[in-house]
């Protein structure tokens, strides 16, 4: 088998089992802790009619073990149960057009902060100590800082309320209408996330940037007489962005976890708002799907970068010598 | 010498930025037409930062403050940022120390090398580069076909890596080169073959060269004539012959004896002390707190360069008086070991075979170290020799396969898994001492750790089996209270010295111990160890790179190469008559002066 | 396996300690270092008020929290400067009252995820091979949650009990502490010194003890500052969604959740607790920052 291949095959086969892991985590905390999990959904005052009807719904009587292998065979094939909030409503059919909204709102935020941020993190590597790498640098410090809701707020604060009323507060979407009607409502809960996300993205390549034109090589590309230019795009940039490849992704993933915040906040219809909906009324079934997705994204988003980082770096591409 | 001045370098003076102490101040030098100028110093001596200096380029933190560069009459410090980078790799060029990081790892080397004749529009169409790549690749002997310019710097051996930063300096036929130390970091037998290429090469071309070096063997062969550096200073300038015969600076005089010499008729003798860092330089002359020669006068003022002549230049006020005293300090003691039989085994390894992961590094290896012998066991990087170091001291932590005793009792393979006794009695001693000595334990909790783990002793007794080490490595108890920063290299490796010799141990393994120190410093060590083997009456294993080191220290030696050894016996008798190609090879490019 | 090292002149620069200095541990040096940078004194001058404030707050409130001083979200008013919340309460009561829960609990979470992390990541970095493999892969399993989903996860359950928020939230840095401390370790355990105790023959525990850990101290505490300034966001959105503190708890969290309808008529009751949660993690930041580049500077001396 060629290494390249093996390598890949490897990862592969290391994300399926993390997957795993995950999916036994999400049934354990759900359904196999120890505490009597109808009775945490039903509160203190449900009959013993009704506890009884929901173990059974629920498969509470048998093993952990077979309720596990049950629950996972129907996962596999994409059946997460049904929601216990909205009575016999699968909760995949729920979740549908909430995570082409959850969706659609990532992808404008990283659209606008992965370039924006690659761009911020090499200038303020370029030019460093100046004033502007300050400013930068002080900026991102106070960003990174910042829980997600609190730059959400102060942006409706700043925006949509109180200071410029030119945005709506809240993002309901219309889920008669297309979303690229509704673009307006995706501004705020994209530009928090996009605050929230920019600044751990343009510090690393900032970092990373730094550590490359300091390197013995991009020291060399220039006593060869090499133009400016090209030392930066041919000898540089690459090099510094392999590193960070790692670290977009986790970003991206954060973003699967912060749209739980910003959701809420902007009542935006999306998969988060449902997590916190359905922690709110215990409703399991869609707990475990939401929560198994989330961490999913997470896992194939690592994949991706591990299998980019090792494509772009010529020394993991040709296998070790 | 006689031809053109290629360079001229005037009163040039690097600083610290923004604190302003100097790196480097008042150097200057030429260099003429196909000449090479070896500019030789120690660590901290500040001529890696004069060779870049030279194409105006400082790492972050130095900055040039004044002097002139004169490269065929234009000044490179003034240079418009265009003309800078249309001289850098034109006219003049550099190597640096280490290909393997200069060569950009995301990048084919053929890109890399057509790169410098496209920005310096060296042949006018493709086909004129590719025609000289061919011929660059030719003249440093490495292939130039398609497959091999295709490949990645990783997919080279560093002796290849080294080549093709070679072949990048002399791409556009530049009329000066620099090369920074571009043979520190490889293999003698590979460094033999880079430097033979480079002497060819400026002699063909005609073209002056700075060769910058730690190493004055290196330069013995190769520098038509030789500048010393001793914190930022030019002391000596002069023809190779000069300096290797009437060398008239007492630092460059200590600095030969310093060398270690294969033939062994020499005494190896290290300088006391070690070269002061930028800020921390007396007044006066720099090198008068380590100098035997020195007077009041030294305290207070540098020397002003003067000399015999415009071709020979030294900075010392008693110049005269040192050429006066004939060269090369005293001759070796005669103390010829003959191959004795009946001697005891103290470790005894045969047939061990070692696994790293997977891979074997060791091949049925059988050494035999007797007692109150110095064992040195040879071999270039990657021959295993600290492999099997580590093997014997418990420290090797995959398979290890065949027999290992001490004093006849089988060894366990992991230093945990054996006696408190056998522990005690195999001491090991590392490489770096950067790496070695804890750096959050001062110098007293470190010496104590061997004596709390061995001896059951009192407070007292304690204290005075600390002082007793210290006073067996030439350190004074002033130490104790120091961390390993507050050392110099040499105190450090002093330092773990001691730490091995307070848990009395009876076999002394030296991996590689003075490798990472300078050459003065590395002479006193070797010295002491000498001095300490002969005393205490050790068996000692010393493990290094370095066969002009054998002689000085070792009554028997054993040379290794790919995991195995390919001779063994007393050392003069391997020296002067070596029975394996391997030892001849390694014994004709080992450099001497 | 030997390398031949290379000698360079490119560590010009030698520690300015003194021989003797009598220099403690390394951390003591961190903070010295960190507190030269002036955004480290403005982040522990920021920490210090808000700790003032939340300890003195309900000695100096002219209310009590959950006395009625008017119509729910009336206007600022010499009898209540900020004004009402959504049930009439005193705003700047409920701020001074509202910010010894965040802190407490998330220093309390801090410090069970710093603990929990330190022990599995010294435990990694030092073990190797297969224990190494197996405690990373297994916290590599709850990296893939992101932290307040996790949290989310295991209240779903039980229930938004304070204790099990601050186990859960200090449970959630735990393997990312882990990963800094494993990686921090395991550079250390690959140095000579630890090799020379495990030939003299010292107890794992003590080498862990007595060589590893004192060397990676620094690291460890920019980790506890960035820790606190996470534990404080994910605290306070905890209570932002609902499932913090309950009512009628004043707490800076839950009144931003209780306020938010509101806003446009009231804004005081939202943007003050905003304002002091902000506040407060810019704090934190700065010094873990101040720490974070007092680091880089010693291990570049360090580095020689």
């Amino acid at each position: 088998m060629p290494p390249l291949l093996k390598l890949i095959l490897i990862r592969l086969g290391l994300g399926a089992l993390t997957l795993l892991l995950v999916s036994v985590v999400v049934f354990w905390a759900t359904q196999a802790l120890p505490t009597d999990t109808a009775q945490a959904i039903l509160g203190r005052e449900a009959t013993p009619e009704r506890l009884e009807k929901l173990r059974e719904k629920l498969g509470l009587n048998r093993p952990v073990y077979e309720q596990y292998a049950s629950w996972l065979a129907d996962v596999v094939r994409g059946d997460f149960g049904d929601s216990l909030v909205q009575q016999d409503t699968p909760v995949t059919k729920l979740l549908r057009t909430r995570v082409v909204n959850s969706a659609a709102l990532v992808f404008v935020a990283a659209l606008v902060s992965i370039p924006f941020s690659i761009l911020i993190g090499s200038l303020s590597a370029l030019w460093r100590d100046t004033k502007f790498d300050v400013t930068v640098s002080t900026g991102n410090l106070a960003l990174a800082a910042l829980p997600e809701f609190v730059v959400g707020i102060g942006l409706v604060l700043l925006f949509a309320t109180n200071v410029f009323r030119v945005m709506p507060a809240v993002s309901r979407i219309d889920p008669g209408l297309s979303l690229l009607n509704q673009l307006d409502l995706l501004i705020l809960p994209a530009a928090t996330l996009t605050l929230a996300v920019a600044p751990y993205v343009s510090r690393i390549l900032r970092a990373s940037m730094i550590e490359v034109l300091e390197s013995e090589y991009v020291m060399m590309a220039r006593l060869k007489g090499l133009k400016g230019p090209l030392v930066l795009w041919r000898h540089a940039l690459p090099n510094a962005i392999a590193p960070t490849l790692q670290v977009i992704a986790l970003n991206l993933a954060w973003l699967a976890g912060g749209i739980v915040v910003v959701e809420y906040l902007f009542a935006y219809p999306g998969i988060g708002q449902s997590l916190v909906d359905a922690v709110a009324n215990r409703d399991l079934p869609m707990i475990q799907a939401l929560c198994l997705l989330i961490a999913a994204v997470y896992v194939v988003l690592n994949l991706l970068a591990d299998i980019a980082t090792i494509l772009v770096s010529p020394r993991l591409r040709t296998g070790l010598r | 010498m006689s031809g053109q001045v290629v360079l001229a370098v005037d009163g040039l003076k690097i600083v610290l930025d923004p604190s302003g102490i100097f790196i480097d101040d008042e150097v200057s030098f030429v260099i003429y037409a196909g000449e090479v100028l070896g500019l030789v110093g120690e660590s901290a001596s500040g001529k890696t930062t004069v060779a870049t200096a030279l194409l105006r380029h400082q790492r972050r933190g130095a900055k040039i403050a004044d002097g002139r560069v004169l490269i065929d009459g234009e000044d490179v410090l003034t240079l418009a940022p265009e003309a800078l980078r249309q001289l850098r790799g034109g006219l003049i060029s550099y190597v640096p120390q280490d290909a393997s990081a200069s060569l950009n790892p995301a990048l084919r080397i053929g890109t890399q090398l057509v790169e410098i004749l496209e920005a310096h529009g060296f042949g006018g169409s493709d086909a004129a580069r590719r025609e000289r790549l061919t011929e660059m690749m030719t003249e440093v002997l490495l292939p130039s076909d398609k497959q091999f310019l295709r490949r990645y710097p990783h997919q080279l051996s560093g002796g290849q890596q080294q080549r093709v930063a070679v072949a990048m300096a002399f791409a556009c036929r530049p009329k000066m080169i620099v090369l920074d130390e571009p043979t520190t970091a490889l293999d003698v037998t590979t460094q033999a073959h880079v430097l033979e290429t480079v002497k060819k090469l400026t002699r063909a071309y005609g073209v002056a060269a700075l060769y910058v070096t730690h190493d004055l063997a290196v330069v013995a062969n190769l520098a038509d004539r030789i500048a010393v550096m001793y914190a930022g200073r030019l002391v000596e300038v002069g023809s190779r012959n000069d300096l290797f015969t009437r060398s008239l600076h007492p630092y460059s005089r200590r600095l030969l004896e310093a060398i270690p010499d294969l033939s062994g008729c020499r005494a190896l003798r290290g300088i006391p002390g070690s070269a002061p860092r930028p800020g921390r330089r007396p007044e006066g002359c720099s090198f008068e707190p380590r100098c035997d020669w020195a007077i009041d006068t030294c305290r207070v003022e540098f020397p002003p360069v003067d000399g015999p002549g415009p071709d020979h230049q030294v900075r010392c006020w008693r110049f005269a008086e040192v050429g006066a005293e004939p060269m090369g300090a005293g001759q070796r003691g005669e103390e010829r070991v003959r191959f004795d039989p009946s001697l005891e085994n103290v470790i005894a390894v045969s047939g061990v075979s070692a696994y790293y992961g997977q891979k074997k590094t060791l091949h049925d290896v059988t050494i035999h170290l007797h007692t109150r012998r110095c064992l040195a066991l040879v071999g270039e990087s990657g021959s295993g020799k600290t492999t099997l170091a580590r093997c014997i001291a418990g420290l090797h932590p995959f398979k290890i396969e065949g027999s290992i005793t001490h004093r006849g009792t089988e060894l366990a393979r992991d230093a945990r898994g054996r006696d408190q006794g056998t522990r005690q009695a195999i001491q090991y001693i590392f490489q770096s001492p950067y790496s070695s000595l804890n750096p959050r334990k001062s110098v007293r909790q470190t010496l104590t750790q061997p004596l709390r783990v061995f001896f059951d002793i009192s407070k007292s007794e304690t204290e005075d089996r600390v002082a007793s080490a210290l006073e067996q490595v030439a350190l004074d108890t002033s130490v104790l209270r120091r961390y390993p920063d507050e050392l110099s290299g040499g105190e450090r490796q002093r330092v773990a010295i001691a730490r091995a010799l307070a848990a009395e141990p009876t076999v002394l393994i030296c991996d590689e111990v003075t490798s990472s120190l300078d050459v003065s410093v590395q002479a006193a060590i070797v010295e002491l160890l000498a001095q300490l083997q002969h005393e205490t009456g050790l068996s000692m294993l010393f493990v290094t790179h370095n066969l002009a080191l054998v002689r000085s220290i070792a009554q028997e030696v054993a040379v290794m190469s790919g995991g195995r050894i390919v001779e063994a016996g007393v050392v003069d008798k391997v020296l002067e008559d070596p029975q394996a190609d391997y030892t001849r090879k390694l014994l004709t490019d080992t450099p001497t002066i | 396996m030997s390398e031949i090292p290379k000698v360079t002149d490119s560590n010009l620069v030698e520690p300015a300690s003194t021989p003797g200095s009598g220099r403690s541990s390394e951390w003591s040096e961190t903070l010295r270092n960190a507190w030269s940078f002036g955004r480290t004194k403005i982040g522990v001058a920021i920490f210090i008020a808000i700790v003032l404030l939340a300890l003195l707050g309900p000695v100096l409130a002219p209310h009590t929290p959950t006395e009625f001083v008017g119509a729910p979200y009336s206007r600022p008013s010499p009898n209540a400067l900020f004004g009402a919340d959504n049930l009439g309460r005193d705003v700047l009561t409920r701020v001074l009252w509202g910010g010894r829960t965040v802190l407490g609990l998330s220093i309390a979470a801090t410090i069970i995820g710093l603990g929990g992390g330190i022990v599995f990541g010294l435990i990694a970095g030092y073990a190797r091979r297969f224990v190494d493999e197996t405690v990373m892969r297994l916290l590599d399993v709850l990296l893939a949650f992101p932290q307040l989903v996790l949290v989310l996860l295991l209240i779903s359950v039980v229930g938004p009990k304070l204790w099990l928020i601050v186990l859960m939230v200090g449970l959630s840095h735990a393997p990312r502490v882990a990963r800094v401390t494993r990686a921090a370790a395991l550079e250390i355990s690959q140095r000579d010194f630890v090799k020379a105790a495990e030939a003299l023959g010292e107890s794992r525990v003590r080498i862990l003890a007595t060589e590893i850990l004192p060397n990676i101290t620094s690291p460890l505490l920019v980790e506890f500052g960035l820790r606190l300034t996470y534990s404080i966001g994910l605290i306070a959105a905890l209570s932002f969604l609902g499932f913090g503190l309950q009512p009628p708890a004043a707490d800076w969290g839950l009144m931003i959740n209780e306020n938010r309808v509101g806003v446009a008529v009231q804004p005081w009751a939202v943007a003050l607790p905003v304002l002091l949660i902000g506040i407060l993690t810019i704090g934190t930041n700065l010094i873990a920052d101040g720490m974070g580049r007092a680091l880089i500077g010693i291990e570049r001396r360090a580095d020689v």
